[in-house]
């Protein structure tokens, strides 16, 4: 019966740990203590006998004890939409999915393209002290993709990526510039790759599936063709771009090919594009709507085998969190997205339960390898560094029940799921912030 | 009333196939029998229709609200004299003056419609799967009269209806479809329909107005027309539906009509007892031409008007099969009376 950690900054013993973590290929048995906010020691032979008798102690019981998950994008709804979700909602629905850290998508009401903005973020995160919040701010003002937002004063601010988030800089010029003036402060740019003329009015997959349900597509084609051109700008500008959400076989094998040339460019993907294909989709669900669309089988293949070489970096959860005035419409008409911080875990451990990862490689493309992209120092296990922390029974199996999700929407396809693999506790600067009910 | 005409009426209640489905919300997943069934039931219906004054009293007592959310002249009023032949109280609702135009939602409109039980509920709307989103929320009875690009189920079943009649089956046949089959529900429900029962669809179309993938829904495509139309038993043109396309996919009519548009010379390809299809509203000098549509050998584009209203009866027939058994004392009822 694990025990309570007080958080009150005391140490904090976690014995019997199968401590793993992927930054440095560490996979042992043994205990970790916590001090500060930070972790103080870990090995094998630590406490061997016993910790000392003023230390929390936390029996792990065997389970994982991992770096907490640095979730690379996700939508607060805040500013804007606290209807949908708040970030104190979504720092609940975050400590239960075993993320510590996370990083907003600028695009709330209004966008997060000034100072202001990103001082509001901080101080709601520090507000609800709870998970760590970090955002991206606009690329461009308003989101409008025509002229640059103020990259220097952003990122001096704390923004640590710029983005026009769920939209991407359609206009060429406007993404070389972004991507030329950011190098100026070696700014990560972050891009939602789909040319949007191409894309326009489209609400699911270009395909058979679409055309038998009569809905305008998306074609695949968007998406490489948006990647094979920002991969030019990039080469031309030197900048550090990042490429989210890949979908595509196409797109993949785009970004393999610039890796292997040398190019430093970096992607991630979500669960959604390596669990389900646009089949899902049904007879409108508009909970499978998503943004960039789900696709075919072929390309939720290749999305795993990308994930499988390292050509994808990191696993985002995408969670974007829906009412149901936006979901329970006709399907063109509803809004994209999925709540996926509660899932992420999980979801993710698929691809470890059916060979296709070994655990040690899922988590890190949920920890340490965000962690590089953005430059934090997080997503590890080290002397000194802060104490972040999941705890999770990487084995246990459980049934998706999205009524029973902390965040404030529950729209998720994942409902009613089988899934595999349960956070048991989430541990945040030390504190215990999620203790999974005994069950 | 006839003794004989009231049997008839007793036998099509009694069918060989049942029917499977609550609804009717598109052609794809129905069985070759079921639509069969629909057939039959409609060859009867034409008949009561040709009588004149002649009118069923199967829905006496049942309500039926049109609700429709997309303009429509014909397709409503099919629906509507359906309805009121069969006896049933028929109230239409569009989407203009209702409170649709006040910001409810679809489902809040259905489940309004729900609370005050209604028996049958037709739906047209300008979005693919809002009928089926509906139907989901209704206890009634559903069926969709044009779901955006989706389907249309009735409008196949008159045209298969309106062949049947003049070829006397479907199998075998040549059906060519020409013209914007991107947008077109109607091309859609016919596609499943005329590959159900084992007809040779054909699809005609400027390459911007066909889906990549229609291949893969059991047709031949053509971009060239005289070729789509060689040997064609029945050809069917679509309307070029400008208001659901975004952006210019032909560039003009002109050239549309020159290269895509129904004229004697291009009809010379299809077979010379070919049949012209239209659902209408047509475009005329658009997508076919005057004259080929006011052919009087060969177009049967009025008779798929006449049929549309026996179609729809009979598929309100066959759905509202259920219901009619629950009904306490239906039986004794006299199916049939005549006005006066």
């Amino acid at each position: 019966m694990p025990q309570s950690a007080n958080g009150r900054g005391t140490a904090v013993a976690y014995v019997n740990a199968h401590i793993v973590d992927p930054a440095s290929g560490l996979d042992m048995k043994g205990a970790l203590v916590t001090e500060g906010g930070l972790i103080r020691d870990f090995g094998p032979a630590l406490f061997r006998d016993s910790p000392p008798l003023d230390f929390d102690v936390v029996d792990c019981g065997g389970q994982v004890l991992a770096p907490g998950l640095v979730d690379m994008r996700v939508q607060l709804r805040e500013p804007g939409e606290e209807h949908k979700e708040t970030i104190a909602t979504a720092a609940q629905a975050a400590s239960a999915g075993g993320v510590t850290a996370m990083v907003c998508l600028p695009n709330t009401e209004p966008c997060i393209d000034d100072v202001a903005g990103v001082e509001f973020i901080a101080r709601r995160a520090r507000e609800v002290r709870g998970t760590k919040v970090f955002c991206y701010a606009a690329a461009t003002q308003g989101i409008e993709g025509r002229e640059l937002a103020e990259i220097g004063l952003l990122a001096e601010m704390g923004a640590v990526g710029f983005t026009d988030g769920v939209k991407s800089v359609g206009e060429a010029q406007v993404m070389r510039r972004v991507l030329s003036y950011s190098r100026a402060f070696d700014a990560l740019v972050l891009q939602h790759p789909e040319e949007p003329t191409l894309a326009k009015g489209g609400a699911m997959n270009e395909g058979e599936a679409s055309m038998r349900l009569g809905l305008p597509g998306i074609p695949a084609l968007a998406e490489v063709m948006m990647i094979e051109r920002d991969l030019r700008l990039m080469e031309l500008t030197g900048a550090r771009l990042h490429i989210m959400h890949v979908s595509t076989a196409a797109g993949i094998e785009a970004i393999r090919r610039a890796k292997a040339g040398g190019l430093g460019v970096t992607c991630d993907t979500a669960p959604p594009y390596f669990t389900l294909t646009e089949n899902d989709i049904g007879e409108y669900r508009t909970f499978c709507k998503v943004s960039p669309p789900l696709r075919t089988e072929r390309d939720r293949m290749a999305v795993i085998a990308g994930l499988a070489d390292g050509t994808i970096d990191a696993i985002a959860s995408d969670h974007a969190p829906q009412d149901q005035e936006t979901k329970r419409v006709p399907f063109a008409q509803a809004e994209c997205g999925v709540v996926g911080l509660e899932t992420l875990l999980p979801l993710s451990l698929a691809l470890y339960h059916k060979g296709q990862l070994t655990l040690i490689e899922v988590l890190k493309k949920l920890t340490a390898a965000p962690a590089a992209i953005l430059r934090l120092p997080l997503g590890r296990i080290a002397k000194g560094a802060a104490a972040d922390l999941v705890l999770f029974d990487p084995d246990r199996p459980w049934v998706v029940d999205a009524k029973r999700f902390k965040s404030k929407s529950k729209n998720s396809p994942f409902d009613e799921m089988p899934v595999q693999g349960r956070v048991v506790r989430t541990v945040v600067a030390g504190r215990t912030l999620f203790e999974a009910d005994a069950a | 009333m006839s003794a004989s005409t009231r049997a008839e009426f007793v036998a099509a209640a009694a069918p060989a196939v049942p029917f499977r489905h609550r609804h009717l919300l598109g052609i794809e997943g129905l069985a070759a029998g079921e639509i069969s069934e629909i057939l039959d039931i409609a060859e009867r219906y034409v008949e009561l229709n040709r009588r004149g004054g002649a009118k069923s009293s199967l829905l006496r007592g049942r309500t039926m609200v049109n609700l429709f959310f997309e303009s429509s002249t014909r397709t409503r009023t099919s629906f509507e004299l359906a309805g009121k032949r069969l006896g049933a109280d028929v109230i239409n609702m569009t989407s203009d003056g209702s409170s649709v135009r006040k910001g409810e939602t679809l489902l809040d409109t259905a489940i309004t419609l729900n609370a005050m039980h209604v028996d049958v509920l037709v739906v047209r709307h300008p979005e693919s799967g809002a009928v089926k989103l509906l139907a989901d929320k209704v206890n009634c009875v559903v069926m969709n009269g044009g779901d955006g690009q989706h389907e249309h189920p009735t409008q196949a079943l008159l045209d298969a209806l309106t062949i049947r009649r003049r070829k006397g089956r479907l199998q075998g046949l040549i059906v060519t479809i020409c013209g914007d089959v991107l947008h077109s529900r109607v091309a859609r429900s016919n596609i499943h329909l005329l590959n159900i029962m084992g007809a040779r669809v054909r699809v005609v179309a400027p390459p911007t107005l066909m889906p990549g993938a229609i291949a893969r829904m059991g047709v031949e495509p053509f971009t060239d027309m005289k070729k789509g139309l060689a040997d064609a038993d029945i050809v069917m043109m679509l309307r070029l539906q400008n208001e659901r396309m975004q952006g210019r996919y032909v560039p003009s009519t002109r050239e549309y009509f020159r290269f895509f548009g129904l004229d004697y010379d291009k009809l010379g390809a299809a077979k010379p007892d070919a049949l012209i299809m239209h659902p209408g509203p047509m475009n005329r000098g658009v997508e076919i031409d005057s004259e080929v549509a006011d052919d009087f050998g060969r177009s049967v584009i009025q008779e798929q008007v006449e049929m549309g209203v026996a179609a729809r009866m009979a598929c309100l027939d066959v759905l509202t099969r259920a219901l009619r058994a629950n009904q306490v004392g239906s039986p004794t009822q006299p199916p049939l009376e005549v006005a006066n």
